[in-house]
């Protein structure tokens, strides 16, 4: 579909607003609707409309298949992780408020933000692998 | 109104999906079956859950089952078994479901059971507590952060299921010997 | 007048449970009945989304706005379903993925996704 001159300017238009979006949502999601997942599914709706556009090797070269198998239990590893951290300085499992040793307040945003990157990495690499998973067979 | 009207867009869009045998017509009309669910989301106040059912549902869903088409075929065949016991069994059901929403609430009461102890304390101490003024976000990271960190394990088996059921090179062609592709 | 428009507004109070009983049982009806895998799955999905208009709908409030506290609105709906059918809708995925990797060496294996032929196929 490359040569489609009229899907590939609007590829190029299109691809970086989702990636965009996606980190506005994980950014924002505090403040507005938002989150970690949505923003996962976003960023892998991006990646798929561009290998659409420019096929399945160009989009391996982007976006690596090792580094996609990785990406799958690194956000479970990262969310487990701030629990295991809470254990260590004191407090109860997921207990954010131990974070920060002066405001409890601020310990939990710091650890919801945590939380929310490492579901942002295991909901992102999911979609991609799953995608590629059903591309790359029979081939 | 538009809560209705939507609702009525919604079961159309349903008895298309029961009645018909091409099965991608099916996967667009579920694609928009989503999209009309997340509008109707919306208008329910859940934005939060829009935007997932609409990434989700329109986006990630559509995909997979236009690439899982693409490996198998894209026309039913003819049912070849009576639909009769089904169906009465299925009007059974909804008999019985439908006398029970005689004694459910009315649509927005604001006095329901619902809406005491835990939505309420929710909603007032969630910025107090954790400076996070989205309330579904604070309630779904911190305050039952434990059931979020079992989601995402739930997202985790899928993929590594995915990826042990379909790795392997694989060729259509070669029928017979299934399994030696892991 | 207002008798009418009262009884109306009384059994208009109950339209959002009697589609969602209508969607129940079409995904239910569309699992039990037809034999295509793949409409199966879509049927099942079909069931799922109708739980999350069963959970959200009586959650809303009239006359409240998003749960997303900010200055100047003192009535908000109910937060909790929200958090809940995000889990869910979550879950209706990863079921529909691995539902699809199993029909897709169903047909590599048997050759046909109707669910006659392969009873057929086994039972001869």
């Amino acid at each position: 579909m490359k040569r489609n001159l009229i899907l590939r300017v609007l590829a190029k238009i299109l691809i970086p607003t989702l990636l965009l979006f996606a980190l506005y949502v994980q950014m924002h999601g505090d403040f507005g609707p938002g989150g970690g997942f949505q923003a996962g599914v976003i960023a892998a709706a991006g990646i798929v409309l561009y290998s659409l556009i420019f096929g399945l090797q160009e989009t391996q070269k982007a976006v690596p298949p090792l580094l996609v198998e990785i990406g799958v239990p690194l956000g479970v590893l990262i969310y487990a992780g701030v629990g295991v951290v809470t254990w260590i300085l004191g407090g109860n499992f997921l207990e954010y408020g131990v974070l920060d040793s002066h405001d409890s307040a601020h310990g939990q945003h710091l650890g919801v933000m945590l939380v929310e990157m490492g579901v942002l990495v295991t909901v992102f690499s999911t979609m991609i692998a799953i995608f590629y998973t059903f591309v790359g067979r029979g081939r | 109104m538009i809560n209705f009207i939507l609702l009525i867009f919604l079961a159309a869009v349903t008895l298309g999906i029961v009645g018909l045998r091409n099965l991608f017509a099916i996967v667009v009309l579920s694609g928009g079956y989503s999209f009309v669910m997340a509008t109707l989301l919306i208008v329910m106040d859940a934005v939060d859950v829009g935007m997932t059912e609409a990434a989700v549902g329109a986006g990630v869903s559509t995909v997979l089952l236009l690439s899982a088409l693409h490996l198998t075929s894209t026309e039913t065949g003819p049912s070849k078994h009576s639909n009769l016991l089904p169906l009465a069994l299925v009007i059974l059901i909804g008999a019985a479901l439908i006398y029970g929403t005689w004694d459910l609430p009315m649509y927005g009461d604001p006095e329901t059971p619902v809406h005491r102890h835990v939505g309420p304390y929710y909603l007032e101490n969630s910025v107090r507590q954790t400076t996070i003024p989205n309330v579904v976000t604070s309630v779904l990271a911190s305050y039952r952060g434990y059931d979020t960190l079992g989601e995402t394990a739930v997202i985790f088996t899928a993929g590594i299921g995915v990826m042990m059921l379909l790795r392997g090179r694989r060729k259509k062609s070669d029928a017979g010997g299934a399994g030696q592709g892991d | 007048m207002t008798d009418l428009l009262n009884q109306l507004n009384e059994s208009l109070g109950h339209v959002n449970h009697w589609i969602t009983i209508f969607l129940i049982l079409a995904g239910l009806y569309i699992v039990v009945a037809k034999s295509n895998m793949i409409k199966k799955l879509v049927g099942l999905s079909i069931f799922q989304t109708s739980v999350y208009l069963l959970y959200i709908s009586p959650g809303k409030i009239v006359g409240g706005t998003v749960p997303i506290i900010s200055e100047g609105y003192a009535v908000y709906s109910n937060p909790l379903p929200h958090v809940l059918i995000l889990t869910a809708i979550v879950v209706g995925v990863a079921t529909l993925a691995l539902g699809l990797a199993i029909v897709v060496r169903i047909k590599e294996a048997y050759g046909t996704i109707e669910e006659d032929n392969i009873y057929a196929q086994d039972w001869d």
